[in-house]
Formats: structure tokens, C-alpha cells, sequence
């Protein structure tokens, strides 16, 4: 006798679709997502209309156009658990940028027609509308990341998912730090872990893909970066990116604005 | 003269060359420092050539930098951001998986494996790290099978320091600069602009009977009061001081001291600190099943008590803010590790300081909470 297999779906808003490609991309554990999972929802695998009740939905994308903002409504209504994948869906992503700016003005500037624009002033968040059950950071997200949510949804236990530094990921890997043996800026004693440490090892500070970590100071990490030499402008973009609006960059980058 | 010093030996190096072949031959995996990202590293050496020679590194807090020294020394420099904590109890260890089998459950704990490490330019500090993390991870049955695994057959090459960092504060820690025990061989560095020659020490039976397999000449009285004199030199220029005796009872009776919440407003929680630390030895346990339920594995990996995380207990997590989080690793350092294992949990190397991005130093912080103590 088998148990039905939980129904997984897989949800759009504004994005770029690096996340969705992280899942397509874990081939050789597609085939036992399939076994354990009805994939019942996955527009970029596969296009089948929304239709029943969802175990698990992931989320890419913000919400950045007022259907977005009632689409969600609805799929919260049709999914038990629902995780949001990538920095998009849990602080905005790269769009947000338009929370700091007019974006009438943008608007007006690339659409021919903009009167057929209907957009929001703003991109924010999945969980500024609905409840969210886990949140996986990541511009995009890990893979391996990604499975584990997926498996510790399967086996009802919490996702091994470190809420720590970069560095702790960074050191743990025996990388020499950047910021103090070559006064390189990084933004790793502020970021979340998760993604290997990929920047630093190929000697590029950290650009804080994975957001903000579980206690930021990033106050703390300006005044060391303005001593390396980085200025105010310099200081802005860097926490002005994927994950300008999740609160900590959000008001650090405000201090650096003119 | 002491027994010790009239049994010294002098090393050239040609003679360290075959000293690491001797090593590999015998089956031992060689590490030790070497340039990599631009810092001095523990890693795989397989010849001299590859040990840091002429180069040495400038240090203060929050900054490294590598310099070129004007001699060919193989041993000028202090310590860098690697300890040898890496190779004995490695950041991430799988301890078992289970698999399901029907309704059985297979259970394979990961068996500890055999590991000859000989570990070449130990210095004193890390020798007394070594010791700690021993104490920690073996001195309470039934101790850790991996990191015992690793010190069964742990051939150490110690090495005097003839030269202070500017973050180095061994002398204060009484761990240093001079080795004292818990090593095969010892060597002292005297460098001339051409070349180097190694006084040098056997500690044990092993370190001798490799010693035997390795060209050397008895040291001349020169020789040993110039490896002496090298020694004294350093000690008395540490980078740092930290009058060290009545550490426990000064810290814990500052605990709700203003500096704490001082210092938390630097501090970035990034855990630097810890993992650079050669006696941090914290670590937590991760499980992971597979999509299907059939398999699950528990890894252990270093953990920090900067992490949210590291203080979760029901409910929540009790070292919510910085401070206390600040304060718990430095009263653990230095003092209530006096408590639970015998000595001070800091060795004086100096990498917290130098390897913390906002340069966060340890005897400032100390020196501060002593200065302004309510009288
Ligand atoms: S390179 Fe960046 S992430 Fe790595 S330890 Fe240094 S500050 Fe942290
Ligand atoms: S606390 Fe700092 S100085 Fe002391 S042993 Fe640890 S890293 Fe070295
Ligand atoms: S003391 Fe320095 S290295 Fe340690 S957690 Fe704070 S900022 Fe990071």
C-alpha cells in the first residue's frame, strides 16, 4: 500500500529564475524528487494549470505588481507548508532597488507605453504579505541548500540551514581571511553562510548574496571598510544589491546615501 | 649546562631535507607552513622548497601582510591564520550514518581511520594548544576517537621562536616562546644572509631514532648560547603583555562591566576569533537525511559561541546579544577554563587579534576592564 506522495509546487513572481534553474540543476536527485514528490506545479519544468492543494510550495520572486500581491494570498491558501527560495523572495531582490528611487521615473524611462504598466512602488518580500514556514537565502540559492530543505520537509525535521557568518564558512575551509591579509572588502562578517564560501576563495570579497546574517553589526564593518579606504558611494553599493532591502543592509546602505 | 643543551645537535638544511624524506618514509603525511593566498599556511610540504624561505609577516590587529626578510630563513615569521587544530580536529567529521533497511536500521559509525601526521615548525604556544585540546578531547573517558586516531602517531617538529609577532603574547601565557615538552624534535633557527643551521633537540625515543637516520653534528657552545640567546631575545620583545595571574578572579568579578557592552558595539559576531583560535575546540552536529528517508548521516563541525545557535537551549537561545556572547568567549579563555580543565584556555599566539576584521584585541580589552575597575 503506498501513501499518496506529497504534492510539491514550484511558484514565479519577479525573478530572474536562478532559483528554479537551482532545482532543474540537481539532475542526478531529480529522479528521486520524483519518487518522493508529485512535482504538481513546476512552470519552468513543465506547464499544468494550478489545480488542488499543494504539501510544499517554493516561492521564487518578489512581490512587485499588485496580482503578485493577491497571486500569493492564493497560493498561501492552497499550500500546508511554504518556503521561499532566494533573495528575491525573502528580502526582494536586486528589484528592490526601486524602493530607494521613483519608480514612476524608471518606468517612464524603459517602457514605450507605461500607461500599460501596473506595478507597485515597491518589491518586497513573500513574507511582508503571507506567513512563511522556512526561509533559504541565496542569490541564487545552493543547491545542496535546497535539497536539504527539501528532505528535512520530507522527514518533518528542521533544515540543517546555519544562520552564521560567512567567515565561520569561509575559515572552516581554511581560507586565508581577504579583508586582513590583503584589505580586500568583504561583506562576509555580515552575511549569512551557505554559499561554500565561493567569492573568497577565488580572492573576491563576499557580496552578500545570502542577506544579512542572525546578528549583523554591520555599523561595525563600515567604519572597518571606510579605514581601508572605501567611501561613502563605495559603502552604499555595496550593501545596496541582491538584498538591499532586507532591514540590516537596508539601513546601512541609508547612512552612506546622499 | 643543562643535560639538554649539552646533547644539541646542529642541523643544516640539507639535513631538514632528509629529515622530511626520513619522515615520509616512515609513512608520515609532512605538513607544515607554506605560501598560499598570500599568507603563511599549514598545508602538505613535501620538500625545504616549499617552506616560507626569506619570507616573514607583519601583523597588528585586523591586518596581515607577508614581507620579504633579508636573509633566507625558513622559520622567520610568527604564527599565521592556520593552527594545527585544522589536521587534528578537522572542521567537518562525519561521525555515522544509518540506513534503513525494511523495517531494520543499519547503523555505520565512521570508523577513525589511520593517520601518521608529523607536523613540522610546531611552535611553543601551539605546542601548548596541542596539550589543551588533548586535555579537552581525550582527558575524560571515553575521549574522541577521531582526534585520537590523529594523535596516536603525531611526530612533532617544534620550533623556537626567534621572533616575536607584534600580536604575539606567549611570554605573558607562560607558554612560550621557548618549547619545553610534548614534541619529538626541536629546532632553533640560526640564520646568517646566506643560509641556515638548526640547533636541535630530540624529546623523545621516535625523535631520536629518526634523528639517528638524518646527517648532524654536536652543537658547539656557540652555537647553543646563540639558539639561547635568540630565545631570550624574544621573549622580551613580545608584541603584546597580558599580566595573566589573577585573570579569573578579575573577570569574574567584571561581569556586568561597562566595557562588554563597549566592546559588543565593534564586534561583529563573524566568529573569527574562535576559528582561528588553536584551543577553541566547540563544535556542533548537523543531520541530514536524504529525500527518500532511507539514509541519514551526522556530521559534527566546528561551531563558535558567537553563533545564535551555539546557546540554543529550549525555547531560545540564551546568549541573545553580542555582549554576552563576547563575554562568554573571553571569561571562558581566561578564566573559568581554569576551572574545568586545569589552565588557561589562551596560549598568548596572538591570532584574534591579528585575524579579527575589525582588529578586536583581547589584552586591550583586559587592560581596559582592568584600568577602570570600581575601587
Ligand atoms: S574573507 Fe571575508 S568571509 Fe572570509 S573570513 Fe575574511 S571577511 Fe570573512
Ligand atoms: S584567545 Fe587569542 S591569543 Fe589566546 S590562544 Fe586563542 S587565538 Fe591565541
Ligand atoms: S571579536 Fe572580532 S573576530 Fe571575534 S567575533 Fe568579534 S569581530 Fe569577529
Amino acid at each position: 500500500m503506498h501513501a499518496p506522495k506529497p504534492r510539491l509546487a514550484v511558484w514565479k513572481f519577479a525573478s530572474c529564475d536562478g532559483c528554479q534553474l537551482s532545482l532543474l540543476d540537481c539532475e542526478p536527485q531529480l529522479l528521486t524528487l520524483g519518487e518522493a514528490l508529485e512535482i504538481a506545479y513546476f512552470p519552468e519544468a513543465a506547464t499544468v494549470p494550478m489545480r488542488g492543494h499543494y504539501d510544499l510550495s517554493l516561492i521564487e520572486g518578489s512581490i512587485s505588481t499588485p496580482r503578485d500581491a493577491e497571486r500569493i494570498v492564493a497560493v498561501r491558501r492552497r499550500s500546508t507548508r511554504l518556503v521561499t527560495l532566494g533573495a528575491c523572495a525573502t528580502a526582494g531582490g536586486i528589484q528592490a532597488l526601486r524602493n530607494f528611487a521613483d519608480s514612476g521615473e524608471f518606468i517612464a524611462a524603459v517602457y514605450a507605453h507605461p500607461a500599460y504598466i501596473r506595478t507597485l512602488a515597491t518589491s518586497t518580500a513573500i513574507a511582508e504579505h503571507v506567513p512563511v514556514d522556512f526561509e533559504l537565502r541565496g542569490c541564487p540559492v545552493n543547491k545542496r541548500q535546497l535539497l536539504e530543505v527539501i528532505s528535512a520537509f520530507l522527514a518533518g525535521r528542521r533544515p540543517a540551514i546555519a544562520t552564521h557568518s560567512v567567515c565561520i564558512e569561509c575559515k572552516s575551509l581554511g581560507r586565508a581571511c581577504l579583508l586582513v591579509a590583503h584589505g580586500t572588502a568583504c561583506l562576509g562578517p555580515v552575511t549569512q553562510a551557505g554559499c561554500g564560501a565561493i567569492c573568497p576563495a577565488f580572492q573576491r570579497g563576499c557580496y552578500g548574496c545570502y542577506g544579512p546574517h542572525e546578528s549583523p553589526n554591520t555599523l561595525a564593518l563600515s567604519r572597518a571598510l571606510a579605514t581601508l579606504g572605501l567611501d561613502r558611494a563605495h559603502l552604499l553599493r555595496l550593501y545596496r544589491s541582491f538584498n538591499a532591502n532586507a532591514e540590516a543592509f537596508r539601513t546601512e546602505s541609508a547612512r552612506h546615501a546622499r | 649546562m643543562s643535560a639538554e643543551e649539552s646533547s644539541a645537535q646542529v642541523l643544516t638544511p640539507a639535513g631538514l631535507e632528509q629529515l622530511l624524506t626520513v619522515l615520509r618514509q616512515r609513512g608520515y603525511r609532512t605538513l607544515g607552513p607554506t605560501i598560499r593566498e598570500g599568507v603563511i599556511a599549514y598545508d602538505e610540504i613535501a620538500c625545504v622548497q616549499d617552506l616560507p624561505c626569506g619570507w616573514t609577516d607583519e601583523q597588528s590587529g585586523g591586518h596581515y601582510r607577508l614581507r620579504h626578510r633579508d636573509d633566507r630563513a625558513l622559520f622567520g615569521y610568527a604564527v599565521g591564520p592556520h593552527s594545527w587544530k585544522q589536521f587534528l580536529h578537522p572542521p567537518r567529521q562525519r561521525l555515522w550514518s544509518a540506513r534503513r533497511d525494511g523495517e531494520t536500521l543499519q547503523v555505520r559509525c565512521e570508523p577513525p581511520g589511520e593517520h601518521r601526521l608529523a607536523l613540522i615548525g610546531v611552535r611553543a604556544c601551539e605546542l601548548r594548544a596541542i596539550a589543551i585540546q588533548d586535555r579537552v578531547l581525550l582527558g575524560t573517558a571515553p575521549g574522541d576517537p577521531h582526534y585520537r586516531a590523529r594523535r596516536t602517531d603525531t611526530f612533532i617538529v617544534a620550533v623556537n621562536c626567534t621572533l616575536a609577532g607584534s600580536t604575539c603574547f606567549c611570554a605573558s601565557m607562560h607558554s612560550g616562546p621557548q618549547v619545553t615538552g610534548g614534541f619529538d624534535l626541536a629546532l632553533t633557527e640560526l640564520t646568517t644572509t646566506a643560509s641556515s643551521a638548526f640547533v636541535l633537540q630530540a624529546g623523545t625515543s621516535t625523535g631520536r631514532a629518526v634523528l639517528e637516520q638524518v646527517p648532524h653534528r654536536a652543537a658547539s657552545a656557540a652555537e647553543t648560547a646563540a639558539a639561547r640567546a635568540l630565545i631570550e631575545h624574544t621573549a622580551e620583545h613580545m608584541g603584546r603583555q597580558l599580566p595573566s595571574d589573577d585573570l579569573p578572579q578579575l573577570l569574574l568579578r567584571s561581569l556586568e562591566h561597562p566595557r562588554w557592552s563597549e566592546v559588543a558595539d565593534r564586534c561583529l559576531a563573524c566568529g573569527n576569533c574562535t576559528m582561528v583560535c588553536p584551543t577553541c575546540f566547540c563544535s556542533t552536529v548537523e543531520d541530514s537525511s536524504d529525500l527518500i528517508g532511507q539514509e541519514t548521516t551526522r556530521t559534527r563541525r566546528w561551531d563558535s559561541c558567537f553563533t545564535v545557535d551555539f546557546a540554543h537551549l529550549h525555547g531560545g537561545s540564551v546568549r541573545q546579544s553580542t555582549r554576552s556572547r563576547y563575554r562568554q568567549w573571553m571569561t571562558h579563555k581566561l578564566a573559568t577554563w581554569h576551572q574545568q580543565f586545569g589552565s588557561s584556555g589562551c596560549v598568548g599566539c596572538g591570532r584574534c587579534i591579528t585575524w579579527c576584521p575589525v582588529g578586536i584585541d583581547i589584552t586591550e580589552e583586559v587592560t581596559a576592564i582592568r584600568a577602570s575597575e570600581p575601587t
